[in-house]
């Protein structure tokens, strides 16, 4: 192909979706003069499936790329219309924050955000080919022919790469939303010798909030109380909108049994893997035939429009059997749909082809993010996006790479999980993947990265200024409250108030928030001396009270997954020369090239025994030295 | 830190003297805690300098149980002067094989766990204390256990224990999954966990796990009982001894030869030594098609068996049924009866020594229970002076499984406690998962894809 040199720089990003916007502002805010790449700019930070950032586990990671500097957080601080605060019923390791975005806003505000941001530059066009020399990245060019040299190229293609979408029987090739799939890369990928599958999901359709009926359905408002998404806010002030809960009934499934046949899903037309996470509504009534009803939400898709998201609902039957069936649901009757709902299939890579930077194994300077690696959900994206970023930068930079564990973030644990084994279907991450569950809470992902975030220097000054306030006033009051006690006399109100057996002697206010009927606010009663706390801070301080036991549990878990984690491998070595290990095992071993023995140890196929093998082995070789 | 290892560093089933080590940063602790030293003076010598490498005789307390387990002498070994480099740990026990392995079990209700085969030189290694000529003989003994656990799993798949404990891990699996959905998909549809559903759930799955506890509770001969094997020709008095030994008519006792179909097969309990004796049919030619089969069970059984008991009528000179017998106990550990004196004898001790060199002969009336006494005394004895021999690896893993069956239920009674308390779900996630994580151990099953396939098989779940 013609082209022509437009310009060079540090770092390419491909795809301006999740994974690309924490890209490219990673990467720009290191120093590395940066550009974005988006096939069309309107799609920058675009939500094509649900309008909500956050969940289970979801609300985690953006909690975590917040607290590393990243925008997820920010931007849904600006841009959101309801906030809830889930599985508040349970232990603190599971609240998991979750807000309906106006999708429209979403992708505006990011859109400024990248626009401003120093060292970054975006840009409409379409990536065709990447520059490779000697297993070497050496930039893109774009279907204009306008090429631009690069020393790292991230690639965060999500659906675009030779998406295709089904309706029925009906399927063309598109982009998620109608927009332009990018085609030619993915030849050119291949091309370079990139193994590519074929994964698929689906979203459902988009009705007009005037079609509906309203007083069918149950009101699911936000809640009275904003809890920020990213730490760098105290307080938000917000107007919420409510969402709706309705449920299918036996004449939804019986015009979906009816059509099953015509269904891209059970035709057979569609051959990539889909998640179990995000099932259509046609595989829901197969697979759970004896379940008399299935709710769905539905969900305002922002403030400006009337478009509604029909959440439970994707579909990839024909749109007029997804007229029929959407009609059948109270408060639907007379929906009109706006937006067809459909399935979409896209390539992507098998992540065992990367390093845990995302780095890809064969092509030095390429990384990868986003469902592009396998994943599914914004949140993932953005979290694998923010961690390419930084990984490619610090390696321009000739820096060591930075990698979170599996006991420091989930950000970690869904890296290790998608690099080390690998997934068959789009990867969601969930709080039971995790480990060590109660260290990785939410409400604690800046005291867990923060740090580490500034001394690579992502964490602003004024971030990390904000943690060290923070942990000193949590340190301090935890102190005091460690210090301070109340005779049973003087508790003996608060006490009865909360119906908390009488004290017998003097105890600590530390203590007394141990209860479960008690809590570091109910104490203020008695406590008149306190120093006035930020909500985040008096809800860190009282989750260290309450749960001491719980933690330093798993604080003695962590302190024996990093004895291994911490024996350090070199990517280089050669596990033939291992005596001892089975066939199977150094095979893995040098396909996977392991950073550490804790990362050798998950890789199926490698036994404990194995790895007792590899100690003695390394054992060996330093008493060599 | 590093787990506090402990294991039988001697033979086992020989020698009179048996030693458990004990390596970590635990094993001190633990030794206080289940030793007592018989000198008041040297009870807390432990802690201090002057009781280092001092072999301290004294006796192992089960506190729960309010009992001695065996009169010892025990030796503490401060790091890094040892073999592993860590704290270590000796304790010499003198009461045979069933003390040894009470005392190792005690060691291991105390906050040790089993030690992998080799690991305790694996860790010598591993801390600079064995030279480089010696790594390749650990890499042989580590590589060993891949081969050796696997055939262990392949003997125990066939066993009960392993059938038992993969139900059990089913309903853990089923009700993870049920919680799992519980946190990871409030929005769900789906009835949520009630305190009072987990707690029947738990409790179910807890009293199975006890009764598995309970079954292996007999320490060295947990699961299987020593393997006795009672053998001769028919009507020679096998029925006979074996209601002699249960106290009670069990088996059918006619003066009919071949009466005795099929092998019988109980437990006894001999001065605390489980025992499954096996009655076999006579051993004879038949036509009986019936019997045949019982005479065929009788062979195998006897192949098996850890201890025979041989039954001659004393009154009779040898038949050629008693010289085949002879035959196929020459080599195994035995004990021959010479019954029916009372009727004169013509069989002489001296004959059968001739035949069966290893073997210990009692003269006996079975009928009037004279010599059943001196048998009962002569199978201890050789129990106790570890005379008998198990195969190793039973022993090994049935230890192993018996101190995971009771980690796995301890780890329930934690759920259970947290459920009285109304704690959150995720907190008993913890446990429930823990017990779940030590059963397949057991089994070498662990892979946790299994419960979030678990979760979308049974829940619709997702937008």
């Amino acid at each position: 192909m013609n082209y022509f040199l437009m310009d060079e720089y540090d770092v390419i990003v491909i795809g301006a979706g999740h994974a690309g916007c924490e890209a490219a502002l990673s990467s720009a805010r290191l120093g590395q003069k940066t550009l974005v790449l988006s096939i069309n700019l309107e799609a920058i930070a675009m939500m094509a499936c649900n309008p909500s950032v956050g969940g289970t586990g979801k609300g985690h990671l953006v909690k975590e790329i917040d607290a590393l500097g990243g925008e997820m957080g920010l931007n849904i601080d600006k841009s959101f219309i309801q906030s809830k605060m889930l599985n508040v019923g349970k232990g603190p390791a599971v609240h998991s924050l979750r807000a309906q975005a106006d999708k429209n806003k979403y992708h505006v505000e990011m859109k400024k955000t990248l626009e401003a941001q120093e060292n970054l530059d975006i840009k409409q066009g379409e990536a065709v080919e990447l520059i490779v020399e000697n297993g070497v990245v050496g930039g893109v060019i774009l279907k204009t022919g306008s090429a631009y040299h690069a020393k790292a190229v991230i690639l965060a293609t999500g659906t675009f790469l030779r998406g295709k979408i089904f309706i029925g029987e009906w399927s063309f090739e598109s982009g998620p939303n109608g927009l332009s799939p990018s085609i030619l890369l993915s030849d050119n990928l291949v091309k370079h010798g990139i193994k590519l599958r074929r994964f698929k999901t689906g979203t459902p359709a988009r009705v007009s909030s005037r079609s509906l009926n309203y007083s069918k359905m149950i009101e699911q408002p936000g809640d009275d109380k904003i809890i920020p998404f990213s730490f760098m806010n105290d307080i938000l002030e917000q107007e919420q909108v409510s969402c709706w809960l309705t449920y299918t009934n036996e004449q939804t499934h019986q015009v979906i049994r009816d059509n099953f046949l015509k269904s891209a899903l059970f035709g057979g037309q569609i051959e990539g893997v889909g998640p179990r996470y995000c099932p259509s509504i046609e595989d829901k009534v197969n697979r759970f035939a004896d379940k008399k009803r299935h709710q769905l939400f539905i969900e305002p898709e922002g403030l400006d429009t009337e478009e509604m998201y029909v959440q439970g609902m994707s579909s990839s039957l024909p749109e007029d059997i997804q007229k029929k069936f959407y009609q059948t649901i109270p408060g639907l009757e007379s929906c009109r749909i706006v937006r067809p709902a459909y399935a979409i299939e896209y390539d992507c890579i098998d992540p065992l082809d990367l390093k845990i930077t995302l780095e890809h194994r064969e092509i030095t300077g390429l990384y990868c993010a986003g469902q592009f690696n396998g994943s599914s959900g914004y949140e993932e994206a953005a979290a694998q996006g923010i961690m390419a970023g930084i990984n490619a930068s610090l390696k321009i930079q000739g820096k060591e790479p930075f990698v979170l564990d599996r006991s420091e973030a989930y950000i970690g644990v869904l890296i290790d999980d998608l690099v080390t084994k690998g997934t068959n279907e789009p990867y969601r991450i969930m709080t039971s993947r995790a480990e060590y569950r109660l260290l990785l809470r939410q409400d604690n992902a800046d005291t867990r990265l923060t740090e580490k975030a500034y001394e690579i220097g992502l964490a602003s000054t004024e971030r990390y200024n904000k943690y060290l306030h923070t942990k000193k006033n949590v340190r301090e009051e935890h102190a005091r409250l460690s210090e301070k006690s109340v005779s049973p006399a003087e508790a003996k109100g608060l006490m009865e108030k909360y119906g908390s057996a009488p004290l017998q002697n003097r105890v600590t206010l530390a203590e007394l928030i141990k209860r479960p009927e008690l809590s570091y606010r109910a104490l203020a009663e008695i406590d008149s001396d306190r120093p006035v706390l930020s909500e985040h801070e008096a809800n860190q301080l009282e989750v260290l009270i309450k749960y001491a036991g719980y933690i330093s549990k798993q604080l003695l878990q962590v302190e024996k997954f990093k004895k291994l984690e911490n024996r350090k491998l070199n990517p280089e070595f050669d596990y033939n020369q291992v005596n001892g290990l089975r066939i199977e095992a150094y095979q893995k071993l040098n396909q996977f090239k392991p950073l550490s023995l804790g990362q050798a140890s998950r890789i199926s196929g490698v036994s404990p025994a194995d790895i007792n093998v590899l100690l003695i082995h390394l054992e060996k070789e330093r008493r060599k030295k | 830190m590093e787990d506090t290892i402990a294991a039988i560093a001697t033979a086992y089933g020989e020698g009179g003297i048996g030693i458990i080590r004990i390596s970590g940063e635990k094993a001190r602790d633990i030794l206080n805690q289940i030793f007592e030293a018989c000198s008041p003076n040297e009870k807390t010598d432990f802690m201090h300098r002057s009781g280092y490498r001092k072999l301290i005789y004294g006796h192992i307390i089960d506190h729960n149980k309010k009992e001695v387990v065996d009169e010892v002498l025990a030796v503490y070994m401060r790091a890094p002067k040892t073999y592993t480099t860590e704290d270590v740990v000796e304790i010499n026990c003198h009461g045979g094989m069933i003390a040894l392995t009470k005392t190792l079990e005690l060691v291991l209700k105390n906050g040790a766990r089993m030690a992998e085969p080799g690991e305790f030189t694996k860790r010598a290694f591993l801390n600079g204390r064995i030279d480089l000529s010696q790594a390749e003989a650990v890499i042989d003994i580590v590589k060993a256990k891949t081969k050796k656990g696997f055939e262990v799993s392949v003997a125990q798949l066939e066993g009960s224990l392993s059938i038992t404990v993969r139900t059990i891990r089913e309903e853990l699996l089923k009700l993870l999954a049920r919680v799992l959905v519980d946190l990871d998909y409030p929005d769900a549809d789906i009835e949520e966990l009630t305190y009072c559903d987990l707690k029947v759930d738990l409790k179910g799955i807890k009293d199975q796990i006890d009764a598995l506890v309970e079954t292996s509770q007999t320490g060295m001969i947990i699961k299987d009982g020593l393997k006795t094997a009672i053998i001769g020709k028919p009507n020679v008095g096998k029925s006979s001894l074996m209601n002699a030994l249960l106290k009670e008519a069990r088996a059918i006792v006619t003066e009919i030869p071949g009466t005795t179909r099929d092998t019988i097969e109980e437990i006894i309990n001999l001065k605390n030594i489980p025992i499954r004796l096996i009655d076999t049919a006579g051993i004879r030619e038949t036509e009986d098609f019936i019997e045949k089969i019982g005479i065929e069970r009788s062979k195998e059984s006897f192949n098996s068996a850890d201890l025979v008991i041989f039954i001659l009528n004393a009154s009779e000179e040898l038949s050629p049924e008693d010289e085949g017998i002879i035959g196929y106990v020459k080599d195994k550990r035995t004990i021959v009866l010479l019954n029916k004196i009372d009727l004169g004898q013509k069989l002489k001790k001296q004959d059968i020594l001739d035949k069966i060199p290893q073997a210990i002969i009692i003269n006996t009336v079975i009928t009037t229970n004279q010599g059943i006494e001196e048998l009962e005394n002569v199978i201890f004895d050789l129990v106790y002076a570890g005379k008998i021999k198990q195969e190793d690896n039973r022993m090994i893993t049935n230890l192993r499984h018996k101190d995971l069956l009771e980690k796995a239920s301890l780890s329930l009674r934690d759920a259970l406690a947290l459920v009285e308390n109304k704690e959150a779900l995720d907190f008993i996630e913890v446990d429930i998962k823990g017990c779940w994580e030590l059963l397949g151990e057991i089994i070498g099953e662990m892979v946790n894809e299994d419960i979030i396939d678990q979760v979308f098989s049974r829940f619709c779940l997702g937008k």
